[in-house]
This record gives C-alpha cells, sequence and structure tokens, in this order.
C-alpha cells in the first residue's frame, strides 16, 4: 500500500518535473539589463520602444530581460557572474568596480558613448508632506529642532552618495569652504536620520508607505514617481538652492556580450537611448534627458533651475569614493546614529 | 486519575488549573495567534478582495508572475524528494545504528537551521562565483550554477534538508529496532525490512517532514535571494517576485503573489489537519499500533 502511493507520488513527481522547468523557449535573441532600483519604470517602457525599433531596422525579435537591485549590489553580482549584456546602473564607481575585477568591460568605457556615457542625468531634491507643514525650504532646514530626514545608507546605495555629494555642496557654498562648518553641518543632517534604508527605493516606501520622517532626501525622478504612483494630494517636491548633477551611466559589457553573440545588439540598445524618441521617454519619466529639444516641454517644464554640482567638484569619483565613503572616510567619521 | 476527580478536594484539583485559569489560558493564545497570525494574513487576503478580481487576474496572467510560479514549483518539486531520500538514509543511520561521529552527524544536520539564510546563499556564490575554480569550468561546460535554476534549487536543498530528517529521527529512536530484527530473522531481505516494516511505521512523520519541508521550499527568499540573479521571468522565485513587485508600487500584484504563495501553505496546513483528523493519535506521535 505504500509502496504503491510510494510509486504514484514518484510518477507524479516526474510528471511535474517534466512540465515544470520546460520555460516556453524565445525565438530570438535575448539580452539582459542589469540596472538599479529607481529604472525599473523606464526601461519597461523602454525595452518596448527598443524592440520595436530595432524589427522596424532589420533586427530580428528581440526580448530585453531586466534585473533591478541596489546599484553596488548589482555590480557585485555581475562579477560574481551574473550575465549581464549591458548595465545600467547608478555610479561609475560600480561599473568601474566591474570593469576592473572582470575586464569584461574596457577600462576606457566612459569614453565610449556620449556624455560620459550617462543618456540622462537627475539630480537631488527633496520630498516633504503636503503642504509642507514644516516649512522645508531648503538644506539648513532640514537641521531643524524638529525635523526628521529619511535618506538611505551611502556605503549601500549610489543614491545616497549623491545625496551626501549634494548637502555637502550646499554647505560649501553656504560656508564658503569652512571645512570645520561643513562637517559640523552634515554631522547634524545625519544626527535628523532615524534609519538608513539600504537602497533609494527602500528610502521611499520607508517615508511614504510607513509614513517615517519629515522628508525625503531622493533622486527627483524617484521623488516625481512617487508623486504619481502614491498620489500627488500626500506629498510636494521641494527643490533646494543648491544640489548635484547625478550622472547614472551604462555600458556594455563586452565580454559577456561576445560570449553569447549579442553584442551588436546590445551595443545599439545602449547608443539608442540617445535618440530623440528615446530622449523624450526619458523626460517622460522624469530623468533630465541629454537633448531636451526633442522631448514634450511640459515635461522639460517640470524640472526647476538647480544650481547644480558636478562630480568633477569633487574631484570625480575616484577621489570622491575612497574619501567619502571609504572605510574610515568622511562619512564614517561624521556619522553618529540619532539618539 | 479517576481517583483524584472523585476526590472530595474542594476549589483546587492536584492536576487540573481552576477554570478561569485555563480559559485565560486559552483566551492568552486564541489573541495571540489572531495577532500575529490571523490579522496579518487576513490583511493580506483583505487587500486582494478589495483591489479585486480583475486586479488578481491580471497580475497571474502576466508572463512574469507565471514564470516565478512556474520556477518556485519546480524547485520544490526538485528539492523535497531529494531531501525526502536525504532524510529517510540519515534518520536511518542515525537511528538504528551505532557509530562513532554519530553526534557530529546529527549537529550537521541541524546547520541549515543555525545558519543565517544569507550565509546559506553565499556559501555557493563562494563556491561556483566567477572567479572561483569550479564555476567558471562548470559555465563553460553549459551549466551554469549561480544566478541560474541549479543555484537556486542547491541554495533550496540547503536550507530545507534538516526538515525530513528531524521529523524522523526522534521518532525512529523511540521505535528502536525490534520490528527490523524481528523481520531480519524471520528472513525478510534488506529492502523489504525498509518498505514492509520500517516505513510504514514511519511514513506519518514522513509525510509531516515533507508537507514542512515543501512549505519552507516554496517560502525561501534570503538565501535564494542571493544566488538568483533577478532576473525577471527567468530567476526570480514566488517570494523574490512578491518583493520586486512591492518595490515596483504594484502592490496590489504583491498582494496577489503573496495571497498565492500563503495559499499554497495554508494547502499544507490543511493536508496535516485533515491528516491528523483521519488518523489520529496516529499522526499526532507516530507510534504505529
Amino acid at each position: 500500500m505504500v509502496l504503491r502511493s510510494f510509486k504514484a507520488g514518484l510518477v507524479a513527481l516526474s510528471l511535474v518535473l517534466a512540465a515544470g522547468p520546460s520555460l516556453p523557449a524565445f525565438a530570438g535573441q535575448e539580452i539582459l539589463n542589469v540596472s538599479y532600483d529607481p529604472t525599473r519604470e523606464l526601461y519597461k517602457q523602454y525595452n518596448a520602444l527598443f524592440a520595436k525599433h530595432w524589427k522596424e531596422t532589420g533586427g530580428e525579435a528581440i526580448k530585453i530581460n531586466q534585473s533591478h537591485g541596489g546599484s553596488g549590489k548589482q555590480a557585485r553580482s555581475v562579477i560574481d557572474g551574473l550575465e549581464a549584456d549591458v548595465v545600467t546602473l547608478a555610479l561609475e564607481a560600480d561599473i568601474d568596480a566591474i570593469a576592473e575585477k572582470t575586464k569584461k568591460i574596457p577600462a576606457d568605457w566612459k569614453t565610449l558613448l556620449p556624455s560620459n556615457s550617462s543618456p540622462y542625468t537627475s539630480t537631488i531634491v527633496f520630498l516633504v508632506r503636503k503642504g509642507n507643514p514644516k516649512g522645508i525650504k531648503d538644506w539648513n532646514d532640514l537641521i531643524k529642532d524638529d525635523v526628521q530626514v529619511i535618506t538611505p545608507n551611502p556605503k549601500t546605495s549610489g543614491g545616497a552618495r549623491w545625496n551626501f555629494l549634494a548637502a555637502w555642496a550646499w554647505a560649501k557654498k553656504t560656508y564658503g569652504g569652512d571645512d570645520a562648518k561643513i562637517r559640523d553641518y552634515i554631522t547634524k543632517l545625519f544626527q535628523h536620520v532615524p534609519v538608513l534604508d539600504t537602497g533609494a527605493r527602500g528610502a521611499t516606501q520607508t517615508f511614504a508607505e510607513r509614513g517615517l520622517g519629515d522628508v525625503l532626501i531622493a533622486w527627483e525622478n524617484e521623488a516625481y514617481l512617487a508623486l504619481d504612483e502614491l498620489g500627488a494630494g500626500n506629498f510636494d517636491i521641494i527643490s533646494p538652492s543648491v544640489s548635484v548633477k547625478a550622472e547614472p551611466p551604462v555600458a556594455l559589457v563586452k565580454g559577456n556580450s561576445d560570449a553569447h553573440g549579442t553584442t551588436k545588439v546590445a551595443q545599439a540598445y545602449l547608443e539608442y537611448l540617445y535618440s530623440p524618441e528615446a530622449q523624450k521617454l526619458i523626460a517622460k519619466n522624469y530623468y533630465r534627458p541629454n537633448d531636451p529639444s526633442k522631448a514634450d516641454p511640459a515635461d522639460i517644464a517640470r524640472f526647476a533651475k538647480i544650481d547644480l554640482a558636478t562630480i568633477e567638484d569633487f574631484g570625480g569619483w575616484k577621489k570622491a569614493q575612497p574619501e567619502f565613503f571609504g572605510d574610515g572616510g568622511i562619512f564614517d567619521q561624521l556619522y553618529k546614529p540619532a539618539k | 486519575m479517576a481517583d483524584q476527580q472523585t476526590a472530595p478536594h474542594r476549589g483546587r484539583n492536584a492536576v487540573s488549573e481552576p477554570t478561569f485559569v485555563r480559559w485565560l489560558l486559552i483566551l492568552i493564545c486564541a489573541l495571540f495567534l489572531a495577532l500575529f497570525l490571523v490579522v496579518p494574513l487576513g490583511t493580506v487576503v483583505g487587500r486582494v478582495i478589495m483591489a479585486g478580481w480583475g486586479s488578481f487576474a491580471e497580475t497571474l496572467s502576466e508572463s512574469d508572475t507565471q514564470s516565478a510560479i512556474r520556477l518556485t514549483l519546480a524547485v520544490a518539486a526538485l528539492a523535497v524528494p531529494f531531501n525526502l531520500i536525504f532524510g529517510i538514509a540519515a534518520a536511518w543511520a542515525i537511528a538504528k545504528f551505532e557509530f562513532k561521529g554519530k553526534t557530529f552527524l546529527t549537529t550537521l544536520i541541524d546547520l541549515p537551521f543555525s545558519v543565517s539564510p544569507v550565509i546559506s546563499g553565499l556559501v555557493y556564490v563562494l563556491l561556483f562565483g566567477a572567479d572561483t575554480w569550479l564555476g567558471p569550468q562548470l559555465k563553460a561546460m553549459g551549466f551554469p550554477i549561480i544566478f541560474a535554476f541549479p543555484g537556486i534549487f542547491l541554495a533550496t536543498v540547503f536550507v530545507t534538508f534538516p526538515f525530513i530528517a528531524r521529523e524522523l529521527i526522534p521518532l525512529m529512536q523511540a521505535q528502536g529496532t525490534a520490528d527490523e530484527e524481528a523481520a531480519i530473522s524471520l528472513g525478510a531481505s534488506g529492502w523489504q525490512t525498509f518498505f514492509r516494516v520500517t516505513l510504514p511505521n514511519i511514513k506519518w512523520a514522513l509525510l509531516y517532514g515533507v508537507l514542512l519541508c515543501n512549505a519552507r521550499a516554496m517560502g525561501e527568499f534570503g538565501a535564494v535571494s542571493v544566488v538568483s540573479g533577478h532576473v525577471r521571468g527567468k530567476t526570480e522565485t514566488m517570494p523574490l517576485h512578491i518583493e520586486a513587485l512591492y518595490n515596483d508600487y504594484a502592490t496590489d500584484g504583491a498582494f496577489a503573489v503573496a495571497s498565492l504563495l500563503a495559499a499554497l501553505a495554508l494547502v499544507t496546513l490543511i493536508l496535516r489537519t485533515l491528516l491528523e483528523m483521519k488518523f489520529g493519535a496516529e499522526v499526532g506521535n507516530g507510534q504505529h499500533k
């Protein structure tokens, strides 16, 4: 009896196995885009746009697979062997890490596409509760007594590093480069942070869904998306007087795409990001396009004019990364969690 | 027992608490369950009902969701039999034989319970990652491990392998070897003894172990998250897909998949309850008659 049911179980099992892992095969080429958190919505739309374009210009059917996560974690996965054909990450340093550790990306990747290989830029803004009850206008308001600030951990989140540098840029301008005063401001700022999430999307969820904090320091695109998704009636966006120009870069992982035989389509995938159609889509998704000429003027009008520092003002990522965020760097020296 | 109950003790019985204490304990237990189990699960189901059948059906008809369901079922369908064979073999060896290093083996089996799932996943990255010796070789042979089905399978097996062995060992130890010795002295072969004596003795504990193992295999998040690579429609299992949907602001979709996963676990629970109702104490304490 038991033996019979055991055998029946085995038969049922083999049936499940035969049906289970046989995923529907896709006739045509596939590429994998390993990206960071806030680009989910953008690439969902861009992939459809590119697939259509590629087919119309004589290419074969193409399917683009997506993987999203914190930028640093995604870079780590590619280094550990995730078969990305292209990477579209938040920080240069993450692509540099892949290039250095795997040699699958040429060291001069940044020069291979226009505008430092960044087809879009963004900046850092504040998301506050509707009506701005704490009257937050600029960076100095974030260290007022009763204000709680939400920002992710700069150790793990690319977005959080931009947040940190934006605050630094403002302090530098305001205090005329007085290092002690800048450090004092940053120390105070992080004392107003009750919790450091690991990624930008997690921080947004903390602020918006869990209702923690009075102000979220966020990517501009992430802040607008939160308005769209979670209701414009709940939040306002405040643009500070000074912020940073964040350039999320893209690169072909040539070592992988050569092995897959997808280099041509993967390269076209990245180049098409600079096309007018794609730039229009980029603006629609709240990223600042490189070429605003073809974008919907209403989309462009949403972007406030802000005094933007660039990473070059900090000596480039190669210098800024270890100086600010390395072990024992400025962030480690200044971060004293709120009691 | 009967003597005590008829004894003319007033107020307090030696083997029983006063009525109000009993009710209090039951109440605390029920409140606890309601607060920590029924309310959260009810919220999940409530969100799905509020979002409506249309949204539920829409989520389930997405190819990424279907692929996640297929992957989860396939992983469980492979991992559970794997652990079934391992669990029986390990429990058999530990309960029925004396050998050196037995305690050590028992500890090893418990290891996945004591290490964090993140470590269970990282182990495979460190073994089969791109800068290891083994990983690239296997990949070159067309058999990638991490960021592919085999890695997810391995991580799941690692996390779930104590479940069946742990169910069986105490029972088999309690049963001793008398039945098997009798069978063998009557001329039964090893396999006959196993299928006709040992297996019937442990079948309910075994089934319970399989159900637990299955529930965990489908629900594992941490270890699988590390080795998955999170490629949508490819290497995302149901728990990972739930997180992805939630982070996409597709909250209704996330709750839809979560309710499905919870339903799969509930099926397990109901099966177990049915078994207990049908076979009573036999399932509960595993004693055969």
